[in-house]
Formats: C-alpha cells, structure tokens, sequence
C-alpha cells in the first residue's frame, strides 16, 4: 500500500520533532521519517536562542538583540513572531520539566566546562545553578568520573566574579565500581536506589550519596552535581537528594552521553506520539521523485528496497555536518546528499577553517539559504523546490555555536516551517 | 661542583638525548637543554619508521648496514617503544622490475634479511594492497614511538645523574676567547619541570664542552658561538597525514628509487603516510599546503586503495635536518645523503670545546651518539666505554610477557593491555594508582594513572602529557578529552595553569586537525566545535576570554523572581521557586 501523507519531516533531531509537533497542530496527516540515534544525546538539553552578538558582554534579552543581527540571519529572515512561536510550542511539549519561560531574558547557567553561559530555556534539574542567582554554591564532582574537577571548576566559576560564593568537593561514589564504570552505570545506581555499602551500613545509593555530601555542605544553600542524577526517575532522584540535604539540588550539564538531552529526547517522542505524528525508524532518505519543482515522494532505502513515501509537503530536518545532513569532500564538495540543495561554500577546502580553534568558522556556516517560507534557494536565490522545507542544522548563514543560537535556530525554522507545510498541504486538499 | 667533566647537550631530540644517556652512562655529568617539549623539533615531527635500511639499500649502502645494526639493537635495548610489524616493499606492473632486483641485492649485500612474495602472499598478509601489484620484498622494517623513546634516553640520563632542562631555548653560547665555556638559557618558567604562568628566568650554564645536537637548528646555534663558517644545514619539510585505523599492519614501501608519498607505517592505532620532501629557509616558518595532503592520498592509494575513502584525522610537518659538507652542491634535497656529521669547531672554526652533530637519521640516533661521546670523551680525556648498546632503556627491563591487567588493576583488558606496551616494564610502577583509576582518553585507551605518570614526568604542560601517553591523539583529537586532562591537572596546579594547558592543547590539536577538514572528520570537528563551544561555552569563557559579565542582575534570577531586581533575598526565596514541585 502506497504511503501518503500531508507532511513528510526527514529527521527526528530537536528541528525534526517540532516541526512536526507544529504540522500536526490541525488535521494534517504527518510521517516523521528517522534514520539515527538522535544527536540530542549529544545535547547538553539548554536551549540557548541568542547569546552574543559581536560584543563583549553576553545578550540579556535575546529579542532586543535581533534586530541588530544581519538581514539573512535565519532569525531575521523568519522574524521575532517565529522564534516566540518555537519557544510556545517548544514549553508546550516538555511541559514542566523546562524552565525560563517567564521571562524573555536569558539565563546564566554553569557549564560542566567551568564556564557561564546564556540560554533561554533549562531543564528543570538544572534551574537552582542559575549563576545571577546569589544563593552559595557547592559544586561536587566524583574521583570516578573524568568529565570535570569540582574544584577546579568551582575556582573557574569564582574566577568569573558570580555573584555568590562556590567551592567544590571531589567524593567517591558511594559502592564500588569497576575502573572503566562509564556515567550509565551511575546514573541506574540512583535510578533503582541500589543498595550501597556506605560506612559500613547498607543503603539507598541516593541516601548513601546525601550522606557523603552532606558534611561538606557548609554554607551552602544549593548543590550541583555532574547530570547523571538518574534517568527514568531523574525527578524522584532529584527530590530525595534534596530532601535528604536541606539544600536544592541542580544537575551540570555535560557533554555525551548526555542526560538531560536524552530526557529531552524521550519527551519530545512523547509529545510525537500524542500528537498521532507517524513515525518511520530506523531508515534512511536516500532519494526523491520530482515533478518539475514539486517533490512528489522521498525514497526511503529500506533493507535494500526503494520504497517512496508521498506527501504534499516536505521538511528536511537532518542536522547539520555533525547530524550527517550535510557532507563534504577532499575535492571541496559541500553538499546537502537527498534534495542536493544548494549550499554556498568555497571550492577550496583550506578557506573551511579559521587558524585559531575558535576564531571565525566558515564550516560553522554550511547549511541551505532559505526564503521567509524556510524553503531551501539555489544559486540563484530561487527555491529549489515549491514544497520542500528546511528546519534546524540543515540551515546555514550563521555560526550558532558562537552565537549560541543552535537550539533556538531549530525551534524557529521549525515552527515556520511546520505552520507553512501544514497551511499549504490543507490548501492543496481544498483545491483538489 | 663535583670534579668530574660537565657536558652540556643542547637539543632534547632522539640524538640530544642519546647523546647524554651514553656520556651520563660514561660517568660524564650531563646537562641537557631544550627549547621545547623532548622531541619539540624533528624527532617528534616523524613517521615512526624503524628503517630496517631497505629504504637506502641500493643508494646509501653505508647507511642501510648501520639502520639494520642498530634496527637490531633497538628491538633489544626499546622494547616497549618498538613494535615489530616488518615491512613490505611492494612492486607495481608500472614499477622497473630492474630496480626491484636491485632493492633485493641491495638488502642481501647489507645484511637484510629478506624474502620475496608473490602478489597472492603479500596480499594475503596486508589483504588491502592492491588487486593489481606484481611482488613485494619482506624486509624486518618497524614502527617505534619516537617520543617514547627520547623519555626512555633522558630518563635513563637522570638515573645516572643528569639534569634534563626542557623548555628552556639557549639564549648565548658563552665564550672567553676562542674557548666555549657554557650556554646562557632562559627558563621558560623557573627551572625543573615546566609550570604554566611561572615567571621565567635565565641561567648561565657553565661546562667543559658543549655539544650542540639541535639538528635544523644547528646554525642558529652555530651563530651564537660566533662561528666564521656558517654550519650550513638544510631543512627539508615532508608532511605525514594520519589516518583513523591502521589499514595496514605492515610497513608499507612503494619499490620505486625515490619519490614523494611511498611509505604507509601503522603506528598505535594509527596509519601514517608519507612524506614529502622540499627545502625550506626556516625550519620554524614554512607553509603546510594542501597539496601535500592530496599528494599522499592520491599516490599511496595506488598501494593501498581504501586510503582514498578512509578518513584522515590530522596531519602534521616535521623538517629534516640535512647537511651536505660545503662544496658537495646537490640541488635535489631528496639526493642529499642522510649520513651524519661531526663538526669538529676546533678544526673547522678554531672555536674550543664545541662540537655540533648534524645530518643523520633517527634509526641510528644511538650510533650517532656512541660517536659523539667517543669524540667528546676523547677530548676531556674521558677514559669508558660506551654500553648503550646493551643495557636495556627504562621501560624495556625484564618484560618478555605481557600480562593481562584486568584483574590486577581493575581495567578492562584492551585498556590494560595497550597501557602494558607502552609503559612496557613500568607498567606495575604506573597502574598500581592509589585511587579510582578511571579511562580519561577513550580512543588511545589511557587511564588516569598513566596521566597522571606523565604530569609527574613534564608538569603542566599537557602537550607533553599526550606525547607521552598518547592521549588526545585518537579519532576524536581530544574533543573527549581535552578537558579531562586539564582536570587531571588540578589539586598539583592552580586552576589559571590547568585552563592555560588546556586552551593551548585543545589550540594545538586544531593546528594538525585543520587539514583533515572533510567528510566524516569534518563533522568530528563540527561536533568538538559544538561541545567545546555551544556545551561548554569555552569561546565566550568570562574567566579567559574577552567576554565579560558585568551585571548578573541582567539575567534570569529564576521562577518568582522579577528580572530586574536579581538580588539575593529574591533569588533565595526556595519552596515555590520551582513550578514544579
């Protein structure tokens, strides 16, 4: 049986689920098509929309500053409607496990790298590290894990002049583990409330862990520990922690396997399921059927066997050079492999990188050009297909990472091209 | 002062450092200095092939019997710095079969020992060579860790009683007449072992003969001591590309008289290709170009053909020191013999006490040596034996079998295993860690213990710490790890060193990284980029950029709290603060 739908998302990533969350909001018919693990394991699950322009002092409010960005930005492109736009849709999917949505101003979280950073949206677990918070802080780290040295980071922190006082304690995870324990295998010990031995007494891994905090909790009135407090309790983890210190508890966040990313992961394909969102796993997009400019079906490789999903509209959503949705080559190939989107690049692979490792980075820059519809353009600056969408990594024109504007640039080019599918494909049935 | 002669080596190279183990062996007191990290100049900057003198064998036949002679010493005294992979060298249809014949007789009239094999046998070794190659000549060529190696000589040094300066670059020869009686050099952080932010200081570092063993260096050197003739050495860059896996076990050769990119040697985990070779003015100043890179690529693939799709993760220039004496006028840099020279100053210049070492190839670094200390020895009156042919280096004592770690030290038994050969005979000294020993770098396998050795070993610098452990030199190019590292710093150091060393190692990865940037590796990149910047927001660190925070009140004091007023009673309201709970 043929497959047909209104809108087809190719990836299942941060930019992928949402623009399917917002197609799926009316009675369009929507397929998300996903090949990977999601990247948002990657993630460290903050939500940052504009951090820095070209200035010394990081953004407070994200929305004052658009405007001073240049006119093919994708937020200047698809305007300060869009971005709140992401951002609703985005607090409506993860509900109360986010933060930050009081207020338009950006937060200042601690990152497991020692550094502070704005962000617009944190989880939930994160929330009691704000750093314009003045409360005191102990930061705790563990001599079984690598990732960070609380003190060290505590000292980096200081060194940054935060408004409060922070000092940091490395601990030995209560129980015994092997050597080469990987943060997993942590993160289930608090999970199931394994039993440990602690001081010769049996208990609870989260009693045993509170307990071996607690005497160096001083004057502190909050404690932030590495973001492996737990998975599927992550909550319940949380909760008896702090209920067992007295203080607030707050998760750092980290690099992969990222926690907080994969808990981001499993809510956003929560909030896919209940939106009736179909969802194709596990293979890829590998070719299209065109037309003239109107794509009529992906092709997705199935074991082996070409099999064409049809749809009215389509959204590409796969990442950008780390998600696979771009690629490039030694002969100084830059392309965009299912649609071969247009993505401006010089021909000469040495004018990709700057010299310094954070200098200016043209490979940051890679992605599709899109017009206000976020369809991809071609060289000419016309789009390159009437009903192809582009959200997330796969849009190009600026570095997010610098800006700190990744997540934020998903969740906008999302919502604009999730509204745009979902109007377009229910006005197409009308004239059929 | 003690009444025994002070040498002084200059160059912490493999041939600085072989020089002052046999002389410190000899019972000469020893100072070496060096600008950089042990192995900062050519030695460090190599392909790690351990000749077995195949590659000089119908060209320099001298230096091929002297590559086999000490290719055999090595696997004896460097075991753990060795590995014995053998080598190929592999005929193509196009490739003179009259040259091939030569390369055999070639090795036979040096002492190397070797075997042809058919296409089907050589294939059948090294499964990716190429469908269409004629034959190949086994010979025992292998892969040595040069780093590993120098750390071996200048710890081996110390235990006799020499003092070991690294970055500490000679500033002034000094001289009373004609006569050379020390070297003035600036401590790039206080003498010892190199700390980051240390005010430096200088030294004047008196001796009864100095030995300048900098290789492309030797001039600059040469100039301080006011030497009339010049010493003339002429650098050479080659490139070598590393690929992310070994696609070879074997070294292997293109049987071809010379030419650019003919050689692929497995090293670790790694391949290397190489190399080019191209005069250049300095050998601190030259330009890495992208055709170099290609041309490794696009010619090895005709040996082995996945080269081409395989991903390369960095790829890096090391300048040969060549010399040629005066007169000789070779205009091809790649004629230039690779023969050493022992350039006497009283003879050549009438200087006194001052000798410079130049030319030469790292297989022979411990003959060169051996000769050097004769010839200083010889001067000072120095009546002993040279024994580093035979007394193993630190590291390689004792260790026939390598055991299984797992059980002993709690680690898994790949990690164990690769610690064991590279730590080789001080494995129990390294692993028996007081404390959790958990893996810091993943993809090269090291743990903290062994990091840990090395900080011991080079202090705050952990450029020195990769070169000595590996770690950070894997797929990922310290994405992982970088930051590990620096944290394994702390508690020793003070946070501003611990970050200094990672922004400069985390700087110098980038540096060789730059030109792998396509396919699979640029998207590693794109990924490190993205941890290191948008997780963990090191290119805006307020504390070590130029990005400031002046106001915290700006931002978001958390639920309850109106922006504005961010002061602590209003932050610290708990209970309701949080939506959730």
């Amino acid at each position: 049986m043929a497959i047909r739908e209104d809108v087809i998302v190719i990836g299942g990533g941060l930019a992928g689920s949402m623009a399917a969350l917002e197609a799926a909001d009316s009675d369009a018919s929507v397929r998300l098509i996903t090949h990977k693990k999601s990247t948002l394991r990657h993630a460290s699950g903050l939500i940052d929309v504009l951090g820095y322009l070209d200035e010394e002092e990081p953004v407070a409010d994200p929305f004052a500053a658009i405007s001073e960005l240049p006119d093919d930005h994708p937020y200047s492109i698809a305007g300060e409607a869009a971005i709140r736009d992401g951002l609703a849709r985005f607090d409506e999917a993860v509900g109360d496990t986010y933060q930050g949505d009081h207020t338009d101003t950006n937060a200042l979280l601690p990152t497991f790298g020692g550094a502070i950073k704005p962000t617009a949206r944190y989880p939930d677990a994160a929330a009691a590290g704000l750093a314009s918070d003045s409360r005191d802080m102990l930061v705790v780290g563990f001599e079984e894990l690598t990732e960070y040295n609380a003190d060290m980071l505590a000292d980096h922190l200081a060194a940054a002049d935060v408004p409060f006082a922070v000092d940091g304690v490395e601990l030995n995870f209560p129980g015994t583990y092997a050597n080469d324990s990987r943060v997993t295998r942590f993160a289930k010990r608090l999970d199931n409330d394994e039993d440990v031995e602690y001081e010769g007494k049996t208990m609870g891994a989260r009693e045993a862990l509170a307990e071996s905090v607690k005497p160096h909790i001083g004057d502190a009135e909050r404690v932030g520990f590495p973001a492996f407090l737990g998975d599927d309790h992550a909550a319940d983890v949380r909760a008896d922690l702090e209920r067992e210190l007295g203080v607030d508890v707050f998760e750092i966040p980290m690099g992969p396997p990222s926690f907080p990313g994969m808990r981001l992961a499993d809510r956003l394909k929560e909030a896919v399921d209940d939106a009736g969102i179909h969802i194709s796993a596990g293979n890829p997009v590998i070719d299209y059927e065109a037309d003239g400019d109107e794509i009529e079906a992906v092709i997705v490789d199935s074991k082996g066997r070409e099999v064409p999903y049809h749809a009215e509209e389509f959204i590409l959503a796969t990442g950008g050079l780390v998600g696979k949705g771009i690629d490039s080559d030694r002969d100084g190939t830059v392309e965009e492999p299912i649609f071969d989107c247009h993505i401006p690049h010089s021909d000469d692979r040495y004018d990709w990188f700057d010299e310094e490792a954070f200098g200016n980075q043209p490979f940051a820059h890679f992605g599709v050009r899109i017009d206000e519809g976020m369809r991809p353009l071609d060289a000419d600056g016309s789009p390159e297909f009437s009903n192809l969408r582009a959200a997330g990594g796969v849009v190009g024109g600026t570095d997010p990472v610098a800006e700190k504007s990744q997540s934020g640039i998903s969740l906008t080019t999302a919502a604009v091209a999730g509204q745009r599918a979902r109007e377009r494909a229910a006005k197409r049935e009308v004239s059929q | 002062m003690s009444s025994k002669p002070h040498v002084i080596v200059i160059g912490g190279g493999s041939t600085g450092c072989g020089i002052a183990r046999d002389l410190a062996m000899r019972g000469v007191e020893v100072t070496l200095v060096e600008q950089g990290n042990l192995t900062h100049g050519t030695t460090g900057r190599m392909h790690g092939l351990l000749h077995s003198g195949g590659r000089y064998a119908v060209a320099d036949q001298a230096s091929a019997k002297e590559c086999m002679i000490e290719n055999r010493i090595l696997r004896d005294i460097a075991s753990h710095c060795v590995e014995e992979t053998g080598g190929l060298f592999v005929k193509r249809p196009e490739d003179s079969e009259e040259y091939f014949q030569k390369k055999l007789e070639g090795c036979k009239e040096c002492d190397i020992p070797v075997e042809v094999l058919s296409a089907e046998e050589a294939r059948k070794e090294e499964p990716y060579l190429a469908k269409d190659i004629d034959k190949a000549i086994r010979v025992p060529d292998g892969a040595v860790d040069p780093f590993r190696l120098c750390v071996a000589n200048a710890a081996s040094a110390e235990e006799h009683g020499a003092r070991i300066e690294t970055h500490a670059p000679v500033v002034d020869v000094l001289k009373e007449g004609d006569e050379v009686v020390g070297v003035e050099v600036e401590h790039e952080s206080g003498p010892g072992k190199r700390v980051h932010r240390e005010p430096g200081t200088r030294e004047e570092i008196r001796g009864d003969y100095v030995v300048n063993a900098t290789g492309a260096w030797a001039g600059q050197i040469g100039e301080m001591a006011g030497l009339e003739k010049e010493i003339e050495v002429r650098p050479g860059k080659g490139v070598m590309t590393i690929m992310n896996t070994r696609q070879v076990d074997t070294v292997v050769n293109r049987c071809k008289p010379k030419g650019d990119a003919d050689i692929v040697v497995p090293h670790e985990t790694t391949c290397i290709l190489g190399t080019t070779d191209v005069e250049v003015d300095d050998p601190e100043d030259y330009p890495e170009e992208q055709w170099e890179v290609d041309l490794m690529i696009d010619t090895l693939k005709e040996l082995v053909p996945i080269i081409e799709e395989a991903r390369t993760i960095r790829s890096f220039w090391g300048v040969r020191p060549l010399y040629e004496p005066p007169g000789t006028g070779t205009s091809d840099s790649t004629d230039i013999t690779r023969d050493f020279f022992l350039l006497d100053h009283s003879d050549r210049d009438s200087v006194e006490n001052f000798t410079s070492i130049v030319g030469g190839k790292f297989t022979t670094y411990r003959m060169m040596g051996e000769d050097i200390s004769d010839h200083v020895c010889d001067k000072l009156g120095v009546d002993a034996e040279c024994r580093t042919d035979e007394v193993p280096l630190p590291g390689s004592e004792d260790f026939s079998v390598l055991r299984d770690y797992m059980d002993e030290f709690g680690i898994r038994s790949p990690i164990g295993r690769r610690s064991a050969q590279r730590l080789g005979s001080r494995t129990d000294e390294v692993l028996d860690y007081d404390g959790p020993n958990p893996v810091v770098c993943e993809c090269e396998a090291v743990t903290r213990a062994e990091v840990q050795d090395g900080i011991e070993g080079s202090g705050s610098d952990l450029n020195a710490v990769r070169l000595r452990t590996r770690a950070s030199m894997g797929n990922c190019q310290g994405a992982f790890c970088c930051h590990r590292m620096a944290a394994e710093l702390y508690d020793e150091y003070d946070e501003e060193t611990a970050y200094d060393a990672w922004d400069e190692l985390y700087q110098e990865r980038w540096k060789g990284e730059r030109h792998a940037m396509w396919g699979r590796q640029l998207s590693q990149a794109a990924l490190k980029y993205s941890l290191h910047g948008t997780t963990m927001n090191r290119d805006k660190d307020a504390a070590t950029t130029d990005t400031v925070i002046s106001d915290f009140t700006a931002f978001d004091t958390g639920v309850g709290a109106s922006p504005s007023d961010g002061t602590a009673e209003t932050a610290a309201t708990d209970g309701g603060r949080r939506g959730g709970d």
